[in-house]
């Protein structure tokens, strides 16, 4: 209906000299500034709908494979770092308030707030992305990787000399803020405003993930390194310990160790799963001793630790890579998504100390926002799911 | 255009309309309190798993209702849920209930057909953990 109203109207003026009643800011196909605006709103609607329906298909991964291996999940969540997923979630959160308040600013016509808003937001951002590098680049150095690439072992869980990741993931940032300082220092010289005006706030931004790095480096090491290695062992040993149970084995496994005066040597090489010769003297042992104690007399004597039932019993680093898969595909895509949202928010930085918007034209901070929030939402799912699996 | 002189009408009459005619300005003290309850929110989500059994078997749904209710926070008041348009909400609630009907059914099919059908690469049993050696 007001798309045929629209046209008439513009045929009307007949050609190009309706400027007189549009703004600067008003797309000559649009009558009204709020036209304009509800248009671009159902539009970052519908975008935020596909957004949806695309992180949709990664919760549903994540549904189906924690609904096959329950334990897999709780093991290997043990090797994710609730403190640090804690202080991601508290700074995600800050920065949509800072991210709501600048729409606020923006349509209060606020311009000074505005800028300071939008830059907080990057910072967040930043602190944000500076966190996950520390958990992503410890992890990756343990060898915690996404399936096949999978190669941690609980015996050597920090392993010596390997790359240094953390480096590798600065690199980029560093560079940046080194761009950055100059980019001030030049605009400094040449006295450009406008662009000192910018430059200013996006150094602040770059440092915070500086920030943010040395956040999670405390928080990774402070008071949690020996508790961490401890959690490690436990996260495995409880693979196993569920991984046993399949096999039927635990129970008598724990019953062989109170009985024996030596426990130990023999059961320690048992749990290799491919010494299926002691598994077999184990289980022989424990049938007698059964037999002795004249508590059970049934179907004891089966021997299950065959060659078959060898595959059970090693499945662990396939598991926890594919648990790993879906952590670095979830947290990864979210991630890219974050380093999207400072794509454009530092365009709306530009246009912010530009002037750009008034009450009648605020369109694009409060689409930014949406989708900001949004990401802010993803990630409100995504820590309880990963990080709090107990 | 009757719909935006309408909202132009309820902009003008409401509290928030005074003199910008579809913007609609949060305020401030409303912003910081639902960060605060936010904040809050996540403290006990965080809590809650760490005094592990205490909802046993229900921890996924308290964790989720509680993320939910996060979300639902998100959304009415940062995004401006409140002061939007119903169709905008509409679309956008569409969207979740086209996620749950995804992975429901996905959910149930692959539960009752495969019971487990990641492949197992393993060649070198490196899970083998001294178990015995713990206790």
């Amino acid at each position: 209906m007001s798309t045929i109203e629209a046209d008439t109207m513009h045929d009307a003026h007949g050609g190009h000299d309706h400027d007189h009643d549009h703004p600067s800011f008003l797309a000559h196909h649009f009558d009204t500034p709020e036209q304009q605006f509800d248009s671009g709103k159902l539009g970052i609607w519908l975008f935020l709908v596909t957004e949806v329906l695309f992180f949709g298909g990664m919760f549903c991964a994540y549904a189906i494979f924690r609904s096959l291996r329950p334990e897999v999940f709780e093991g290997c969540s043990q090797f994710l770092n609730t403190k640090l997923g804690a202080i991601n979630t508290g700074v995600l959160l800050f920065s949509s308030l800072t991210m709501a308040w600048a729409v606020r600013c923006s349509q209060t016509e606020d311009h000074k707030g505005l800028t300071a808003m939008l830059a907080s937001t990057l910072s967040c951002a930043m602190v944000f992305l500076g966190v996950k590098a520390i958990e992503y680049s410890h992890k990756w150095g343990m060898g915690l990787l996404p399936a096949g690439y999978f190669t941690y072992d609980p015996n050597n869980p920090h392993p010596v000399g390997g790359t240094n990741w953390l480096l590798f993931i600065c690199a980029p940032f560093i560079v940046i803020t080194i761009g950055v300082v100059i980019w001030y220092v030049v605009a400094k010289m040449s006295d450009d405003k406008f662009q000192q005006a910018v430059a200013l706030p996006l150094i602040v931004v770059c440092l915070s993930f500086f920030g943010g790095v040395g956040l999670g480096t405390i928080l990774e090491s402070g008071g949690s390194e020996s508790h961490a290695s401890a959690n490690h062992g436990e996260g495995l040993a409880e693979h196993t310990d569920a991984d046993h149970q399949h096999a039927h084995n635990d129970d008598h496994a724990h019953v062989a160790n109170e009985s024996h005066s030596e426990p130990g040597v023999l059961e320690l090489l048992a749990t290799d799963a491919t010494n299926t010769g002691l598994k077999n003297q184990i289980s022989a042992e424990e049938a007698q001793a059964a037999l002795a104690s004249g508590s059970v007399t049934t179907g004891v004597s089966e021997i299950e630790a065959t060659v078959g039932a060898v595959p059970r019993e090693v499945l662990t680093p396939s598991r926890a890579g594919v648990f790993f898969s879906i952590y670095y595909c979830m947290t990864g895509i979210h991630a890219i998504h974050i380093l999207g949202g400072i794509g454009v928010l530092v365009w709306l930085l530009f246009r912010s100390v530009r002037q750009d918007f008034n009450r009648q034209y605020f369109g694009p901070v409060d689409y930014v926002g949406l989708y900001w929030h949004l990401v802010d939402l993803i990630w409100i799912y995504l820590f309880p799911l990963l990080y709090l699996i107990r | 255009m009757s719909a935006h002189d309408h909202s132009a009408e309820h902009a003008l009459s409401s509290s928030h309309g005074d003199g910008h005619d579809f913007a609609h300005p949060m305020p401030v003290p409303t912003l910081l309190a639902v960060f605060a309850v936010l904040v809050g929110l996540t403290i006990i989500t965080v809590a809650q798993a760490s005094f592990s059994g205490l909802f046993g078997d229900f921890d996924v749904a308290v964790v989720m209702i509680i993320a939910t209710i996060k979300a639902v926070l998100v959304g009415y008041f940062f995004m401006h849920l409140s002061h939007d348009k119903p169709f905008n909400i509409v679309v956008f609630i569409s969207a979740f209930v086209f996620v749950g009907l995804f992975i429901i059914f996905t959910l149930s099919d692959s539960q009752l057909t495969t019971q487990d059908m990641i492949q197992v690469q393993d060649s070198v049993p490196t899970s083998a953990v001294a178990e015995p050696a713990q206790s």
